[in-house]
């Protein structure tokens, strides 16, 4: 199997679309949780291939989109202090706090490292030119990445390091789900599950959703193909009126997902009360931080009396993000849209990283 | 010079004394002249810089070096061009920013139809750069420098106090001689085809590859190359070219959006005929990048009169650095797509590609049938995490 070209062969998605066509009685609302989904739906054209069969609606599974200003101001200011080096991942760099973002902090000259793999801070952490200093890790991500940054601690651990912070940011997919599900007003008749997140956490997390919900639930993988097969077991679930949720994505996920990866987090972590989600607002039960044990390497703790006096981001009133992320309206519903809010002067959430609804809209106009 | 003193260049190498003509002397000159038998062994600058030695032939010409400017006996039609080099890291598979610097400026000459003959060198280099790293540096600009058979003919060399520089920055300028003249982008128009003289990305792949905080090893060489040879066959073949252009940075989709504002066009371009490379392409779908939008540095983008496409094509394929050239697409008219699919005014995905603010487009059509607009790279590349 190639996993590259065979899961985009050309015939075998005119087959899908037109069996997905032959199926749909009326257009259906799909919503694609992850930011990848999005993405690979808008570059392959995907919503204009099932245009008035199926309406892709996309949902709040961009972890860098859905950050709120005040932990993007945390950062900053954390950055600030004296002796500190601030690593983020690379989509982080740009996105806009209140008044500034790491990219244009480092421009000022504040150390602010873009890494790859959280492993990156072990070089940094033991490298001899940063004796002295404190390295604060940004970590970010869904359940697809909380295990690496569990990985990380433990190595810091391991290794007796004592100069890496850790400010938290981590996040659940479920949560924001059932929010969006709990708020009634919602067209959705599916979700394309994320692929990645699923094979740390296995299917189990969705259950809520035929259960409570009624809907129909579909893990898929993110190439072309993948996508598709995703969306023709939701309109097949849906014809049926039997919801469930099932994988559409057998060559990587488990339905009892990575029992080592869900080990290691649950060892470093726990659930907060409530996580400020951009374009949500507070979401119970839907964010993580460290175990008290491990306060000493949570930034916030060390930190916290100067995030203290940190005000609450204001968002522009105009901006659509939170509705987009709520699958109520599209990209192009924003009067911000390609206009004052763009790739290069983000102002929503969704256009800030390149996995958002906006940058791809922007990026891959489609027609 | 002590070896183990000067293992690193220090201030002192830029200060325009003993040190400064003993670094010229050791490495640049030795490096530049030495090998080929260009000069005698410079070894002590100084004693021998009265015995006018320094010579080289450069195009018929004996040009006299270390002069305060090179004097040079220029054909009727130049074309003259300059570019700064800054890459990191220095050194990359498949090339360093010496190579590169010569393969940069050679490129603009050979695009715009000029034979390069002259070539100027400015190093700006960092306190502490290793003296065997600018020794290969040098090694590189003068071996590609070689393959054109174009002159280092006059140079500067600075050095800036550690922190004020990233290693090494390169620049340097070109002369040409116009041998073909008459290309220029304002010559495209409707009907033309494009076409590309090879894999596209890879130069970008392979540099960013080795960059901090993403250092993956993947099996990618820079496609970093001097292409006036190539592009030399294709004016010599007689094939009528509307422009050309090296893909550098921004890629390929830079290359056809200049080209599509400059010249008041729309570009069609079919995704499907984009030779890319898969180690490229799996980086890319890795990173969320966009194989064209990744730099390139020795591709060169053809728009040719339809007639001639074929013919291009086939001297391309002949050719060692063209031998993967493609044919990937056409060139319509201002707002042609618009004209055949849409009325005025029509947007799409929000913003108005009728009027000013879209002029010249360049639609990429998909394997499935959707077309999209492939646009400029904006803003830093940054990998995204999942």
């Amino acid at each position: 199997m190639e996993l590259y070209s065979d899961f985009k062969i050309k015939e075998d998605i005119s087959r899908l679309a037109s069996i997905i066509g032959s199926e749909v009685k009326k257009p259906f609302n799909i919503m694609e949780i992850c930011g990848g989904h999005t993405h690979s739906i808008m570059k392959y054209g995907l919503n204009t291939l099932l245009k008035d069969k199926i309406n892709f609606l996309h949902g709040p599974g961009c972890p860098v989109c859905v950050m709120p200003l005040k932990r993007i101001d945390e950062a900053i200011e954390i950055a600030d202090s004296p002796d500190v080096i601030l690593a983020a991942y690379g989509d982080m760099m740009r996105v806009p706090g209140t008044d500034s973002s790491l990219i244009k902090e480092r421009a000022k000259g504040k150390d602010v490292r873009m890494i790859y793999s959280p492993l990156d801070i072990i070089k940094i952490a033991e490298d001899k030119n940063n004796k002295g200093k404190k390295i604060v890790f940004f970590a970010i991500g869904f359940e697809t990445t909380t295990p690496m940054t569990a990985a990380l601690i433990e190595e810091v651990i391991a290794r007796r390091i004592n100069n890496v912070l850790f400010h938290v940011n981590h996040v659940l997919v479920p949560p924001p789900i059932n929010a969006i599900l709990d708020s009634g007003d919602n067209l959705i008749d599916g979700f394309i599950c994320p692929g990645h997140v699923s094979v740390m956490t296995g299917s189990g997390i969705y259950e809520d959703i035929p259960l409570k919900y009624k809907k129909a639930a579909v893990i898929a993988g993110f190439e072309p193909y993948d996508i598709l097969s995703g969306a023709l077991l939701i309109v097949r679930q849906i014809n049926e009126g039997r919801p469930a949720v099932e994988i559409a994505y057998k060559r990587a996920v488990k339905e009892g997902g990575n029992k080592k990866a869900q080990g290691l987090v649950d060892k470093y972590f726990t659930v907060r009360e409530e996580f400020e989600w951009r374009g949500f607002g507070n979401i119970p039960k839907s964010g993580l931080k460290l175990r008290d044990e491990f306060k000493d390497f949570d930034a916030e703790y060390v930190f916290r009396d100067k995030l203290k006096e940190l005000p609450g981001g204001k968002e522009n009133a105009a901006c659509k993000c939170g509705e987009i992320l709520k699958g109520k309206c599209k990209p192009d519903d924003c009067p911000l849209f390609g206009k004052a809010c763009n790739p290069e002067n983000p102002i929503g959430a969704c256009m800030v990283s390149f996995e958002g609804a906006c940058a791809a809209y922007y990026k891959y106009r489609n027609f | 010079m002590n070896k183990k003193k000067y293992e690193r260049i220090q201030l002192s190498h830029g200060g325009g004394g003993k040190e400064t003509s003993e670094l010229i002397g050791r490495i640049i000159f030795n490096g530049l002249y030495g090998q080929n038998g260009r000069s005698d062994d410079l070894y002590d600058l100084h004693k021998r810089r009265n015995n006018n030695n320094f010579t080289v032939n450069a195009s018929g010409q004996k040009i006299k070096l270390l002069e305060d400017a090179a004097v040079l006996k220029s054909p009727q039609n130049i074309a003259f061009t300059t570019d700064s080099f800054t890459v990191s890291p220095v050194f990359f598979k498949g090339g360093d920013i010496g190579k590169l610097s010569v393969a940069g400026t050679v490129n603009d000459l050979s695009v715009m139809g000029a034979k390069p003959l002259f070539l100027s060198l400015g190093l700006i280099i960092e306190e502490g750069f290793a003296s065997e790293d600018l020794r290969k540096i040098i090694e590189s600009i003068s071996e590609e420098a070689d393959k054109t058979g174009v002159i280092v003919v006059t140079g500067d060399t600075k050095v800036v106090p550690a922190g004020k520089a990233d290693g090494i920055f390169i620049n340097t300028s070109g002369i040409g001689e116009i041998l073909h003249d008459g290309l220029s982008v304002y010559n495209i128009a409707a009907g033309d085809i494009i076409i590309v003289s090879g894999n596209v990305g890879d130069h970008g792949a392979a540099v960013m590859s080795l960059r901090e905080g993403i250092e993956m090893d993947v099996e990618i060489e820079s496609d970093c190359a001097s292409l006036w040879d190539m592009i030399e066959t294709i004016l010599k073949g007689g094939i009528g070219v509307s422009a050309i252009r090296d893909a550098t940075r921004g890629g390929l989709a830079a290359v056809l959006n200049e080209w599509a504002m400059a010249a008041g066009v729309d570009i069609y371009v079919e995704e499907d005929k984009i030779p890319v490379n898969d180690s490229v392409r799996g980086f890319c779908e890795l990173l969320g990048f966009e194989p064209y939008q990744l730099a390139c540095e020795g591709r060169a983008v053809f728009a040719v009169k339809p007639e001639f496409a074929e013919k291009a094509l086939n001297i391309l394929k002949s050719h060692p650095l063209g031998k993967d050239a493609k044919i990937i697409g056409t060139v319509g008219g201002n707002n042609s797509f618009e004209a055949e699919t849409r009325g005025a005014g029509q947007t799409v995905g929000g913003r108005n590609i009728k009027g000013t603010e879209l002029k010249g487009k360049v639609v990429l059509k998909g394997i499935y049938g959707v077309n999209r607009l492939l646009d400029y790279p904006s803003g830093e590349l940054l990998p995204r995490i999942c």
